[in-house]
């Protein structure tokens, strides 16, 4: 489903951030990927985003080489891919409904789908009662929650979740995942970058390590080795 | 652009409008600085345009008549003169009105008019006052006099003067052409020094708002969103803004030009500026508000489009 192909990454002050990085994901899969700061997570994220391009080697999706994809088709290969930030990235000039009804309306979605489907997916991440409320007015949890809700409302291919609970406490943590881990057994694949010890191993799922730019580690049911 | 889509972007920019309202009310009043220095700048212009026309007005060759030339021959060549493509207009002035001006003239000199009467019959021939449709034409209507003074034929035979002839009169034109011609140039290049300034400054202003909006946009471009449909409710908050900030210009104009209009009349070649607002009103709305509205429009479009490239 996803395949990155010995992709390289250096940036004009002659940085490193990705070197010869090869794997894949395959549908329904839930893949941690950690590693320290500046190993190289993000970057790696941000190419299946196509926010950045590698310097050599190439990422496909569903087949497709997604460097080579127009910027006119992009966002229609966005739309099968969920994003869920550190830093929530929600509208912050619009309420919770309307933040997700946005993501609805960018996929070009109907007015009728938009009214029963946007109060249905808030009640899944169990914020039904604060669909009114601007970003401002919700907590770092219900924030996240709002973001996960909006991430998964047109149903993608694949969730991408960029050290989502990073500004979270333990037991907001604890919700995010448990959500995350719900898609994904309703068949979403998930991909979750995090420094969270606790929640890689709680996950017992497929773990890749990453170490300057090199992915060092793949293991199925992998734990935060650092 | 489909229904619902320009349906949703007009709400969406409604929306974004009333909820950014300090940033909104920011961008009105940086927007009526400008729409209102280009109104102020179009007074200036139609100010000076009457005034160089007025200036140009006063330029005119005169052909002076003998006393016995017939009035059938002076009428002749004043069709020949008005089928020249350079003259404006040819003004006939008989012997008898000239008589009569220049006792108007003079009412109050007795000794001048005393001296009319003592000569019995009317010393003043016809005149013909011939005004170019351009102050730099002239040479050409005082050739084609000077033609037909010296073929001796017809009316031509009894032209007794053209002033034009005179070195100090033909000095005077070409000084009036001279600033009339750098003045309006002068004119021009001062109005388009500052209505280049005031837009340079507002799409400053509006590329700075944007830029606050930068995370959002490309939050937007990573949620699947099209360019078209992230930029046109930008590009509707602008034009709404364009329409607060181009009614409110005209509004402020109505008192002002009222309290400058009068007081100002004489100083402005005899144009008032507040009856000729009133009575231009739709073209000052349509040139200030259509500004206002086009510019925001532009200016967000312009201004997103650095944003939207991911």
């Amino acid at each position: 489903m996803i395949y990155y192909d010995r992709v390289s990454k250096v940036y004009p002050d002659s940085s490193v951030a990705l070197q010869d990085v090869s794997f894949s994901v395959e549908p329904g899969e839930f893949i941690s990927i950690v590693g320290h700061s500046g190993a190289g997570k993000t970057t790696l994220i941000k190419m299946l985003l196509a926010e950045e391009k590698p310097s050599s080697g190439s990422v496909f999706f569903e087949s497709i080489n997604i460097h080579e994809v127009p910027l006119s088709r992009m966002s229609h290969l966005r739309r099968k891919i969920g994003t869920v930030f550190q830093d929530f990235r929600l509208l912050p000039n619009k309420t919770a409904y309307e933040n997700i009804a946005f993501a609805m309306e960018a996929a070009g979605r109907d007015e009728e789908e938009i009214r029963s489907d946007v109060p249905h997916v808030l009640e899944l991440v169990d914020l039904a009662d604060k669909m009114n409320n601007f970003p401002g007015e919700l907590s770092g949890g219900e924030q996240q929650r709002v973001a996960i809700a909006r991430a998964i409302v047109n149903q993608p291919d694949v969730i991408i979740a960029d050290e989502p609970t990073g500004n979270l406490d333990p037991v907001n943590t604890f919700e995010i995942v448990q959500i995350l881990k719900k898609i994904n057994d309703l068949g979403t694949t998930i991909i979750l970058t995090t420094h969270n010890k606790g929640v890689i191993d709680a996950l017992k799922k497929r773990v890749i390590t990453m170490d300057r730019g090199r992915v060092v580690r793949d293991d199925r049911e992998g734990k935060y080795i650092l | 652009m489909s229904f619902v889509t320009l349906r949703r972007v007009i709400r969406a920019g409604l929306l974004d409008f009333s909820r950014n309202g300090f940033v909104s009310f920011s961008s009105i009043l940086i927007m009526v600085e400008t729409l209102f220095i280009l109104g102020f700048m179009l007074f200036v212009g139609i100010i000076l345009n009457t005034t160089l026309n007025q200036l140009r007005d006063l330029a005119d060759v005169n052909v002076y008549f003998t006393t016995n030339a017939p009035e059938e021959q002076i009428v002749t060549l004043q069709k020949s003169l008005q089928a020249l493509p350079e003259v404006e207009s040819v003004g006939y002035v008989s012997a008898d009105e000239a008589e009569q001006q220049f006792r108007a003239r003079h009412k109050n000199d007795q000794l001048a008019l005393q001296a009319l009467d003592e000569l019995g019959s009317n010393p003043l021939g016809a005149v013909l006052n011939v005004k170019a449709k351009d102050v730099s034409q002239y040479d050409a209507i005082a050739a084609f006099l000077n033609e037909q003074q010296s073929l001796g034929s017809g009316a031509g035979a009894s032209i007794d003067k053209i002033n034009y002839n005179n070195e100090q009169h033909r000095s005077a034109l070409e000084n009036l052409k001279n600033i009339t011609n750098s003045g309006g140039r002068l004119g021009l290049i001062i109005i388009a020094i500052f209505i280049i300034t005031t837009i340079t400054t507002l799409f400053n202003m509006i590329r700075l708002t944007i830029y606050t909006s930068r995370d959002e946009i490309h939050v937007m471009r990573l949620m699947g969103a099209g360019q078209l449909y992230i930029r046109a409710p930008f590009m509707i908050e602008g034009m709404l803004q364009g329409l607060i900030a181009g009614i409110t210009t005209l509004l402020l104009f109505y008192p002002l030009t009222w309290w400058l209009g009068a007081s100002t009349a004489g100083f402005f070649g005899g144009v008032n500026i507040y009856t000729y607002y009133l009575s231009h009103f739709v073209l000052f709305f349509i040139i200030i508000v259509g500004t206002g509205v086009g510019l925001g429009a532009l200016a967000n479009f312009l201004a997103t489009r650095r944003y939207i490239k991911i």
